[in-house]
């Protein structure tokens, strides 16, 4: 039976108990180091996580600039090359498993996701606490390898050179072993927590888009990451046990690994760019005052990218695998561009006709939107076979995969962090320094990765310490225009730092976003809502005006009667 | 626009019949992008300029999707991602079958050093080939991978040890060209470089064969030195008594050498030979085990000759 229902959904007092009625926030309703340790709040949790993965962020960042100063000059500039092969195999492992796989969902994720969606918490609140202790000894190990012996086979662990050399592999890799559960304890957290915990009035498809692409993520976390974990246990067991597997010496194959690694590896760059995929549709719609445009195509995309992420980890061997196993996957590879293309013609499509403010938030979405595209055309290159014999394992890739990670994804991770700020402090911060250091990181970011583009096509092979005279000219524009960028960074931590200390009072909703995590207080109290949230079209924006004294966005009064869904009861 | 990239992208030599071949798939690919960002980017910065919000007006699109524009986005793209995995997979191809009757050079990767041996069993560091010949390489490697690299040619194939791959190519111009390992191999990895000389008509034989017989024409200390700076010694023992990966030559032979089990040892000829043919046997202390055996790669009188070479380093 089909009944009509006011889309101001009440939920249920039970299941928002009203004892936390004048409470105080989560940040303050109790006190204490012990208070954090043991807490179970998906709020503090997030922060916990935001604060590990911001550490790790500069000290990967940190080695980035000492591999871009090293590469101001051909032969040692200051380093020597094992330091070197040291320097670039941490950056590698640090930005990939300790920042940008746990950056979104981890972080941002853990706090919004069941605000989002008008839970009180995730599902499972003590397994959310025990992955972000996973990722503490995870990254112990790994930043730990460092202290022991220093670590040189490049983030990839390629075999038998990592099953040789007399760095701290075993280490290393049972660090990211570690956080390869730290990830998986999330990903079946966030699957759990959307199947069960959806309020009444929270359809499928009610729900933001930055949920769909948590959810996706999520399934890829939790279908991907065991395979590595296999692949690393048994990479430790041929390096500790002389077993063979990937050895030629011991009977194994070397390629074997490849393939075991990128099915895994794979899949996670999509577990890398799909939350930030599904923020920018947050940011873009909230910030043109308009709904999503083809909201539907967005939700399927984003299933389709996290399926067809599955089946495309062979292009990464089109140099050592066979020929048909390379046209095979050349083809699947294309595939997968489909949905990434439909993603940036909605948002354009969202801009038109809008009312676009360029708040902090904003000018990092249009700067995804510009990177990703420059990183997602330039991935055609590396698609197609006969150009990718050229390109593979030269320059043109590590610009490729820094301007879909670093121009996607970080990107997004610092709209998002400008964006859900308030909410998650209680401070509004300078606009003013915080568009400056999108500009500058922006600026920067281009000036330190297109040059690599030009050093690729002229065969500039990757991980290189020593190089030829005829490259230092686009080297030395790439390191200056690292330290540029880096300058960009540090301003947008001074911004936020001071915004910490000095900022304003936020109001609960300083966007005018229509998802449910503005329907509480900033910062919200410890079962995040004290009012029950009312479920409506996630992209509902123009329903909310702003009121000029407080700052704060409230929904107009005509909008309500306006706002019918049909549901199908029980 | 393959045609505009053609001569941009002149300062790049296009050595060979493969590199015309990615260059024009090159050119097709960066046409369609150029396309797709200008226009992508062009529609943003329009978007963004026009409907930028002023006294807090509201947006003014009606429509929230429209199945037949989402289409055409999904369809388009669609169509021209197949015309380029078409162009790249023709190209492919080509380069992955040897035609018959090239000529054959066998290539060996180790830590840090490329060995081309050629037909009359002559082995050198670089490698030289006729001009509008097919060349297949059959190449494995001796510990890691690694991979051929030779981007005047636009070719790449990777090195692996216990199986051979094959990489075959068309030189269509005279000349020296950069030669790279472009697979992470360890510590001078980025000094695993070399070159490839494309002879023009006939030189190649003449080249071959006076390379060849270095052994009848040089003395064995002078032979020995050629070898040292062609067969990979160079990458990791100096001769100027520096440390480098392994120990230097410098002034060694006839010294007391410590191994890594404590015991010593004296340099002389026994210890030379043995180090050359089983370098893990009786490993200096000190230094990392890292040095590749040379075990029927080096002929008795070459070893002969290294020997002869580190005499004369006092």
């Amino acid at each position: 039976m089909s009944v009509t229902i006011p889309s101001s959904t009440r939920i249920p007092d039970r299941v928002w108990p009203d004892q936390n009625q004048g409470a105080p926030d989560y940040l303050r309703n109790s006190r204490g180091i012990m208070s954090w340790i043991y807490t179970l709040d998906h709020k503090r949790i997030g922060v916990m996580y935001l604060c590990g993965i911001l550490a790790s962020f500069l000290l990967g960042g940190i080695m980035a600039i000492l591999v871009r100063t090293e590469l101001l000059t051909p032969g040692p500039t200051v380093m020597t090359a094992d330091t070197y092969n040291h320097m670039f195999t941490l950056h590698g492992a640090i930005m990939t498993f300790l920042f940008i796989i746990p950056s979104i969902p981890a972080a941002l994720g853990n706090f919004i996701l069941p605000m989002m969606l008008g839970a009180k918490d995730v599902a499972f609140p003590r397994m959310n606490l025990a992955s972000w202790y996973l990722w503490v000894f995870g990254a112990v190990f790994l930043i730990g390898s460092m202290a022991l012996n220093g670590l040189d086979t490049g983030w990839t662990f390629y075999t038998p050179y990592s099953t040789t050399t007399n760095s701290s592999v075993i280490a290393a890799t049972l660090g990211v072993f570690i956080l390869g559960f730290s990830s998986i304890f999330t990903g079946i957290n966030f699957i759990a927590t959307v199947h069960t915990m959806r309020p009444k009035g929270m359809t499928w498809f009610r729900m933001p888009l930055f949920l769909w692409s948590l959810y996706s993520t999520a399934i890829i976390q939790v279908l991907a990451t065991p395979v590595l974990g296999i692949t690393l246990l048994l990479l430790i067991a041929e390096r500790a046990l002389g077993i063979g597997v990937f050895d030629p010496e011991l009977g194994g194959d070397p390629v074997l690994y490849q393939h075991f690694f990128w099915f895994y590896s794979h899949p996670a760059v999509y577990i890398m760019i799909l939350p930030a995929m599904g923020l920018i549709s947050e940011l873009i719609s909230t910030f043109s005052r308009t709904p999503i445009f083809g909201y539907r195509f967005m939700c399927y995309s984003a299933v389709a990218i996290a399926f067809l992420g599955f089946l495309v980890w062979g292009h990464h061997m089109f140099t050592s695998e066979s020929p048909m196993a390379a046209v095979i996957f050349s083809a699947l590879t294309f595939s997968v561009s489909i949905p990434s293309g439909i993603k940036i013609f909605n948002w354009l499509a969202t801009l038109y006709r809008g009312s676009i403010s360029l708040t902090t938030p904003m000018c990092f979405a249009l700067s995804f939107m510009l990177l990703f595209t420059i990183g997602g055309l330039t991935g055609l290159f590396l698609g197609a076979l006969a150009t990718d014999i050229h390109l593979h394992d030269t320059y043109f890739v590590v610009a490729h995969f820094h301007y879909v990670m670093m121009g996607g994804t970080l990107m997004a991770f610092l709209g998002g962090l400008f964006y859900w700020w308030p909410k998650l402090f209680g401070k509004m911060y300078s606009e003013f320094w915080g568009r400056i250091s999108c500009f500058i990181i922006f600026v920067g970011f281009n000036w330190t990765f297109f040059p690599q583009f030009l050093l690729g096509y002229q065969g500039m092979p990757r991980r290189y310490f020593n190089y030829e005279e005829k490259y230092q000219f686009l080297h030395v524009t790439s390191s200056t225009g690292a330290f540029f960028m880096g300058i960009g960074l540090f301003i947008s931590a001074g911004v936020l730092i001071h915004s910490l200390l000095k900022g304003r009072r936020a109001p609960d909703n300083p966007w005018g976003a229509a998802t449910l995590e503005w329907q509480t207080s900033s910062p919200p109290p410890l079962h995040n809502f004290t009012d029950d949230p009312i479920v409506t079209e996630p992209y509902a924006v123009a329903e909310f005006e702003l009121e000029p004294d407080t700052g704060n966005y409230i929904r107009t009064e005509e909008a309500q009667p306006r706002n019918q869904l049909v549901e199908t009861s029980p | 626009m393959p045609a505009v990239f053609a001569e941009v992208s002149s300062w790049m030599p296009r050595a060979s019949t493969a590199a015309e071949q990615v260059d024009w798939v090159f050119g097709l690919i960066l046409g369609i992008c150029m396309v797709f960002a200008i226009g992508i980017f062009g529609a943003l910065v329009v978007f963004v300029v026009r409907y930028r919000r002023r006294d807090r007006s509201p947006a003014t699109r009606a429509t929230h999707h429209n199945t037949w524009l989402e289409l055409a986005w999904t369809v388009i793209p669609a169509i021209l991602l197949a015309v380029i995995f078409v162009a790249g997979l023709t190209g492919f191809i080509q380069l992955s079958t040897p035609p018959e009757g090239a000529y054959e050079i066998k290539v060996n990767g180790k830590k840090w050093v490329w060995a081309f041996q050629y037909e009359n069993g002559y082995i050198d560091d670089t490698l030289h080939v006729p001009v509008d010949r097919p060349v297949v390489l059959t190449m494995t490697s001796d510990d890691v991978i690694h991979s051929m690299y030779i981007p005047a040619f636009r070719l790449k194939r990777d090195v692996i040890p216990g199986r051979y791959t094959k990489l075959w190519f068309e030189a269509t111009e005279a000349g020296t060209f950069d030669l790279f390992c472009a697979e992470y191999c360890g510590t001078k990895h980025s000094d695993m470089i070399s070159t490839v000389t494309v002879h023009p008509p006939g030189e190649f034989d003449r080249w071959l064969a006076t390379a060849s017989n270095f052994l009848e024409t040089m003395s064995p200390a002078e032979a020995g030195r050629t070898l040292y700076k062609r067969r990979g010694c160079a990458q990791c023992h100096s001769v100027d008594g520096s440390r480098m990966v392994g120990p230097s030559f410098y002034q060694s032979f006839g010294t007391t050498a410590g191994l890594d089990d404590g015991t010593s040892v004296t340099v002389n000829e026994n210890y030379i030979r043995e180090s050359i043919l089983e370098p893990q046997t009786k490993a200096r202390a000190g230094y990392q085990k890292v040095m590749p055996t040379y075990q029927g790669q080096l002929k008795d009188a070459e070893i002969d000759a290294i020997i002869e070479y580190i005499k004369t380093l006092k």
